[in-house]
């Protein structure tokens, strides 16, 4: 192997960047922000939705002042924190298999444990909002529902359907759809309405869309600086903070100021020609998720090899589909609400089980020379087809792609040495592959 | 000479049927009817109703055992992923089942979903979909959606068979799957009540063989099994009688049936659920029938861990079915790698615990070939349950 090692690299001394850090220290102070809120409306007794990623609705709910609670979030920062397999163990002491989502587990052990998380204390939730974007959201739902009684809105949003199958804006399908999709936000506020004992105010619900709209512009603009080479940061790791502030502040002023703020410092970076993984290298496409109960050992696996990665498919999905463009109408702020719900989701889910066109257009546009699509157990979502799509995209359009699999958070499921030897094979192959091309 | 229909015989035209991975009956409708096209779907539920009028054969794929050894599928799932999404996929993919025009997935699970992709990208002559039926179940507008629904599912249909459906034809179709439904449920009535005359083995094969057979024939099958049960005799024996809770999906091997029913009665259960989903005819006459069915499937229907309905709380439901069944005690099972599953049997096990209702927590997967470790586990199960007193 002629690549350096990461103790071997040359040392570049450039002048320090004025914004350096300033990403990490506001996402900081808004994780912080956001622990507290949950930590005092559990203290006051005031109501606590239960929201996820995929389909929060923050929108309305941050209408009526409630906090909102993302429970992958907090079972990834278990798991970041080294602490989630005492939370998975306490969940299948419980009764919960194995076989059954590590985000839950850590989740439901926490719950079990009185709420003390490392971060703050879980409280209660009042209310319970699950798409079927993930059909587990569904089923750790009812976990709650079971464990506190409280309501739980199940939030349908039909998706991708099949063969052939594309979003029309005039078809009767798509009118289908968002009629549906309409009906029921006007159910979820009602019910809001109901557990919050506060009236609708629809100014408040057009700001949040205004916000929103605006998060999801400076969203793009932050993932497209990554077109450049060095990428300036790295989707897998400074990606996660990316994703916990839009998520957790979808919707808010605070929000998209974080994103003005890291688009700055990524912007600064690019244009000084600093990338995120020193003398960058490899450019690689992250298909699935993280394994975050080994985090850093994971990205050091890329990182040896001085690989980065400008995109990933998780900062699709898990954003909510900010990344697809979410233009609210203001006038019409219910029914575009619903029209956008069904264009997005219909785009960001299908892209995750239909993703080759959206793949290959990363690829094409993220100047990446390899994707790297990683299964996770506990996640059934991202993960099934994964082995098909990386087959299908090597056969018909000559994209490389490894397929490895470990678990989003649970360390029993880490396995070092296979990895290492399937990530080095993998990157030996693109230097192949490389070279190859140099001599053609 | 005149044969005599007996349930062993008609029992074992079933089997013959539901064990084989080439579907025989299908392969004879295809030589009766050349131009016929075949629309396969995974059983949890489809409104078969719709394939039948466009004059397309329904078929359950429900996986499969050992018969059918896994030597593609594998290459294109992750590992973590149950055995019915392996088998159905290597079905078509081994060139066993090359009779499928459309397949159609329940959006039921993260699987499911992702199924048809896969499907869509390895089988492009067959027109892959999923019927999005409805997850906000008790919403006033999940029936509005569903008639939607339910007609876009039938245009895809109508174009692979070339043809247009009326509602006349619908309404047909709709009776013929009526009957089968009021056969299925005097078959497990008598299973309910009289368990010694119809053991769960053979309950569960002559239903099954629905989803293999043209359902006009599976009708005539029942008719016949029915009547040969009439002059069965048989003596009760001292089993408790259990519900069997965790078949809505992958389907339990029949051996794994069979050391169960060896110990107890299972007089209820959720095996192939899809073909009782709808728990009393649909009323089609003088409405729209597409809308009949959407009603049906919402509202008057049965319940399992893969579909959230506040209307029908799921532990509630359970309680209920053991009641109406008389049982005593419950099997938990869940096929292996079935998140849904999986997740239920906490929540049902604490339900039957509040309620004082003994219960048995397994897990199962239909390529399960040894039960010696089930076999221990079920009898000493029943026997705490027996000698209770002793």
């Amino acid at each position: 192997m002629t690549t350096p090692t990461k103790h071997e690299r040359r040392i570049v001394i450039r002048p320090p960047l004025s914004l350096a850090g300033t990403t990490r220290d506001e996402n900081r102070k808004l994780i912080r922000e956001w622990w507290a809120e949950l930590d005092a409306a559990g203290e006051e007794g005031r109501p606590v939705a239960n929201v996820f990623v995929m389909g929060s609705m923050a929108e309305i709910l941050r209408t009526f002042d409630m906090p909102i609670a993302f429970p992958e979030m907090t079972s990834l920062q278990t798991a970041v924190r080294g602490r989630s397999l005492e939370f998975i163990t306490t969940a299948e002491d419980a009764g919960y298999s194995p076989d059954i989502c590590g985000y839950v587990k850590a989740d439901i052990g926490v719950h079990l444990q009185g709420g003390d998380h490392p971060m703050g204390h879980l409280p209660e939730p009042s209310l319970v909002v699950a798409t079927n974007l993930c059909n587990t959201y569904i089923k750790w739902a009812e976990i709650w529902e079971r464990m506190y009684d409280c309501p739980v809105f199940v939030f349908d949003i039909p998706g991708w359907r099949g063969s052939g199958f594309e979003t029309k804006r005039g078809s009767g399908t798509f009118r289908d759809d968002v009629r549906y999709v309409e009906a029921q936000v006007r159910e979820l506020i009602a019910l809001t309405e109901e557990v919050t004992g506060k009236k609708f105010d629809i100014d408040r619900f057009r700001e949040n869309l205004a916000q929103v709209n605006e998060l999801s512009r400076l969203f793009r603009e932050v993932l497209e600086l990554n077109q450049h080479r060095p990428a300036p940061f790295n989707a897998l790791t400074e990606g996660i903070n990316l994703m916990g502030i839009v998520n957790a502040y979808r919707g808010s002023p605070k929000g998209t100021r974080f994103l003005e703020i890291a688009k700055a410092e990524f912007a600064e970076r690019a244009a000084r020609g600093v990338g995120a993984v020193p003398d960058e290298r490899f450019r690689l496409l992250l298909v699935g998720t993280a394994c975050y109960s080994n985090f850093r050992d994971f990205a050091g696996l890329f990182e040896d090899w001085q690989g980065v990665f400008p995109h990933s498919d998780y900062m699709s999905f898990a954003g909510g589909a900010l990344d697809r463009g979410v233009h609210y109408d203001l006038d019409r702020p219910i029914e575009s609400m619903a029209e956008q719900m069904v264009l997005t989701t219909q785009e960001a889910m299908g892209g995750m089980f239909w993703g080759q066109d959206w793949l290959t257009e990363v690829v094409r546009e993220w100047s990446i020379d390899g994707i790297v699509f990683h299964g996770v157990k506990s996640c059934r979502t991202v993960s099934t087809g994964l082995p098909d799509e990386r087959e299908w995209l090597l056969r018909r359009r000559d994209i490389p792609g490894l397929f490895i699999q470990s678990d989003l958070v649970d360390p029993r499921l880490w396995s070092a040495a296979q990895l290492k030897n399937r990530i080095d094979a993998f990157f030996e192959s693109l230097e192949s592959r490389r070279a190859a091309g140099a001599r053609r | 000479m005149i044969s005599v229909d007996t349930v062993e015989s008609i029992v074992e035209e079933a089997r013959t049927l539901v064990e084989d991975p080439s579907y025989p009956a299908a392969r004879r409708w295809l030589e009766d009817h050349p131009e016929g096209k075949v629309l396969g779907h995974f059983q949890v539920y489809f409104p078969e109703e719709l394939a039948h009028a466009a004059g397309m054969l329904p078929l359950k794929i429900a996986g499969f055992d050992t018969t059918l050894q896994i030597r593609k599928a594998d290459a294109h799932l992750a590992a973590f992923v149950c055995s019915i999404a392996r088998s159905a996929l290597e079905l078509v993919m081994s060139g066993t089942l090359d009779i499928l025009d459309m397949f159609v997935f329940p959006p039921i699970c993260d699987v499911a979903r992702h199924s048809c992709a896969v499907w869509a990208r390895n089988f492009e002559d067959i027109d892959s979909q999923i019927l999005y039926l409805p997850h906000n179940a008790a919403s006033p507008a999940a029936v509005p959606y569903l008639t939607g629904e339910y007609r876009r599912i039938l245009r895809e249909i109508e174009e692979v068979a070339s043809t247009r459906v009326t509602d006349g034809a619908l309404r047909a179709s709709i009776e013929l799957f009526n009957e089968n439904r009021r056969l299925i449920r005097e078959l497990y009535r008598i299973k309910r009540e009289t368990p010694w005359l119809l053991s769960a083995v053979e309950a569960y094969l002559l239903t099954r063989a629905a989803g293999a057979m043209p359902r006009e024939e599976h009708n005539l099958l029942l008719q016949r099994a029915l009547a040969a049960l009439e002059t069965r005799d048989g003596k009760p024996q001292d089993k408790i009688r259990v519900v069997f809770s965790g078949g809505f999906c992958e389907q339990p091997p029949l051996d794994l049936i069979s050391v169960i029913q060896d110990a107890c009665y299972i007089v209820d259960d959720d095996f192939m659920v899809g073909l009782r989903w709808i728990v009393s005819d649909v009323t089609a006459d003088g409405t729209d029938p597409i809308e009949a069915l959407a009603d049906a499937y919402l509202n008057r229907s049965d319940y399992s861990p893969v579909q959230h309905d506040p209307r029908k709380p799921k532990e509630e439901m359970l309680l209920r079915k053991v009641r109406e069944a008389g049982a005593e005690a419950v099997i938990i099972a869940a096929a292996k790698m079935c998140e849904p599953g999986l997740e239920e049997q906490v929540g049902y096990g604490q339900a039957l615990y509040e309620a004082g209702i003994p219960h048995l927590v397994m897990e199962f997967e239909e390529k399960t070939t040894t039960f010696e470790q089930t076999r221990m586990e079920v009898e000493t199960f029943a026997e705490s349950l027996l000698f209770e007193f002793a």
